[in-house]
């Protein structure tokens, strides 16, 4: 932990995250059905996901596998030997009556995740407790403008492999929850190992927060740990817990009641309210009787297993920030501006950059032209009209000196809504490129008109040249500085 | 070895199990009987032995991540004592999950 936010209320708010994220496999944990979202109703289901008598499950080595990445990732020590529990409880989305999960042998934990401000207002390391695999419930729907009529089952997400995530009370600030959410997902949406689309439920965060409030005897009073759930995005996970800070804040200038006194509580979020809601208190974890499952045989992973998926891996967002930045020589900003768009938008980036040879540049028109009209339009780079070629194509004209960038821009505009090639709209806005005839006259004049200037060069003070550009521009916009540079100096030598 | 009274009232009530005061006096005797044959392994010294996750001593079963055919939403519906074709029907189920 590093820099601690700045903090205008007379208390910290201490926060820790359990997330869950469905993993991104064909089939299901413990079974062959499909694990694909929107299907009707019941029609991905088998003896073992219904938990119909006298069916086992088997595990599904691609979820495990997508687990340990996800583990390896967050820096977690993975166990040589884990095993999977049965956790009771009654619900009718839950047709065993139990999830299998992993209770007291959790195939990895004591990971960390950093999650860096930019702008330089919080760094924060949030260590992991444990990453575990786990089986997904149903859906259960219920329609409350029927009254009391019956509750709807759908089963075709039970048994879909989970993630879950628990985070220590590490992070100090709403905002800061959110940025590290933020992280987590880029880091899970880069390594494939989920679509965390909370839309569609793949990921599901959980929230658990109390205060710290400094007494006037100098004892640091803790407030009792609230379980905030229902929170369906990252903002909503912001405004929830901004809420419940200052919700448990008066609470506590009205009761007093610290930590210890009174059972833990659940609340719900109410987003269109923007309050939260106490449900049920939350049952004790031994309440949940865990046991082994007799029906799986524990999982041993040995070093060199480990070793193979994190060769596997592929560079994390972390890393490839910074690799980015090294390897093209952008900042650290515009690194994080680039990476914090996905995998597709950075090989987008990379094969422009290559191409027009410049990572500045490349980076620039990504950031003020092509980011921008995605933000404005929608859609996905993948999909973006103008592909990396056409793009540094213009660039590279850009390069050239045949006109500059807002004239580029104005071109980028046109092949986008034309959907015409960069030479067509080139040609057809009757863009020529100064040609080497005007240009050499052009320095010619310039020489003429700067004695003074062409003593220095001659003297030696080759960055007297740069003078010269400046002029060349107001004589004709479309003129590389480059160009002109070089042929002035050529002809002062050649003098 | 003896179990309280109160400790099996709680056990039935997490297995939603409704135990007339008669079942929980059977019920409390019962289960003490069955602790109590466990709890012979009490004096033995078990320090230097590793817990048992599982009885068998296979270990690292999988199967591919490969998709096979699921059951026709009629089959998986036919054993319910209440479905309308799509879904199962329960009695309205308000307010949260159990657990994630």
């Amino acid at each position: 932990m590093t820099t601690q936010p700045v903090m205008p209320e007379p208390y910290v708010t201490v926060i820790g995250l359990e997330v869950h994220v469905q993993l991104q496999t064909q089939t299901k944990l413990f079974c062959g059905c499909s694990t694909r979202f929107g299907a009707p109703p019941n029609t991905q289901v088998c003896p073992v996901c219904l938990g119909l008598p006298g069916s086992l499950p088997v595990m599904n080595r691609a979820a495990f596998g997508l687990a340990m990445k996800a583990a390896l990732a967050l820096n977690c020590r993975i166990a040589a030997f884990t095993k999977w529990d049965r956790k009771n409880y009654f619900y009718p989305d839950l047709p065993k009556g139990y999830q299998i999960s992993q209770y007291d042998l959790p195939f990895s934990a004591d990971g960390w995740l950093e999650v860096a401000d930019p702008k330089g207002a919080f760094a924060r390391k949030v260590g992991i407790v444990r990453v575990h695999l786990e089986e997904d419930a149903g859906k259960s729907m219920h329609d409350e403008a029927v009254g009391t009529a019956d509750s709807r089952i759908d089963l075709n997400r039970a048994g879909t492999p989970l993630c879950e995530i628990v985070t220590q009370p590490d992070l100090r600030s709403p905002q800061e929850a959110r940025a590290w959410l933020n992280e987590l997902k880029l880091l899970l949406v880069y390594l494939g190992v989920s679509d965390c689309n909370m839309q569609e439920g793949s990921l599901r965060v959980d929230a658990n927060v109390n205060l710290h409030v400094p007494c006037p005897d100098g004892r640091i009073a803790k407030t009792p740990i609230v379980e905030i759930k229902n929170m369906n995005s990252f903002r909503s996970v912001e405004r929830a817990l901004a809420y419940e800070a200052a919700r448990q804040y008066d609470e506590w200038q009205a009761t007093k009641a610290e930590l210890g006194k009174i059972p833990k509580q659940t609340r719900g979020w109410d987003d269109p309210a923007g309050v939260t809601r106490a449900q049920r208190h939350k049952e004790e974890s031994s309440d949940y009787r865990y046991f082994p499952d007799p029906d799986l045989v524990p999982v041993t992973v040995s070093d060199a297993q480990v070793a193979d998926v994190r060769a596997a891996m592929g560079e994390p967002p972390a890393v490839l920030r910074q690799a980015l930045a090294e390897r093209w020589r952008i900042t650290a900003y515009d690194a994080e501006v680039l990476v914090n768009q996905g995998r597709e938008l950075v090989a987008y980036y990379e094969d422009v950059a290559t191409r027009v040879a410049d990572g500045k540049v490349a980076s620039n028109w990504l950031q003020q032209d092509v980011l921008r009209t995605l933000n404005e339009r929608g859609g996905m780079i993948d999909t973006f009209a103008i592909r990396p070629e056409a793009l540094a194509d213009l660039i590279g004209r850009v390069q050239k000196g045949d006109f500059d960038t807002s004239r580029g821009r104005e071109i980028f505009a046109e092949v986008l809504a034309s959907g015409r090639s960069v030479a067509d709209v080139v040609a057809s806005l009757g863009i020529a490129a100064v040609g080497d005839d005007e240009l050499v006259a052009l320095c010619r004049e310039l020489i003429a008109e700067n004695p003074k200037i062409v003593a220095d060069v001659q003297g030696g003070k080759e960055q007297a040249a740069a003078g010269l550009i400046g002029q060349a521009k107001k004589k004709n916009p479309n003129v590389n500085p480059g160009k002109v540079r070089q042929m002035c100096l050529d002809l002062i030598r050649g003098r | 070895m003896t179990l309280a009274r109160q400790d099996v009232a709680k056990v039935a009530k997490l297995a939603r199990l409704a135990l007339s005061t008669e079942e929980l006096d059977r019920m409390t005797a019962e289960l003490s009987q069955i602790v109590g044959f466990v709890a012979q392994l009490e004096p033995l010294d078990t320090a230097a032995v590793a817990p048992l996750a599982h009885p068998l001593e296979t270990q690292n079963v999988f199967r591919d991540d490969v998709p096979a055919p699921s059951l026709t939403t009629a089959q998986a519906l036919q054993a319910a004592p209440r479905h309308d074709g799509e879904c199962f029907l329960v009695p309205a189920v308000l307010g949260e999950s159990g657990a994630a």
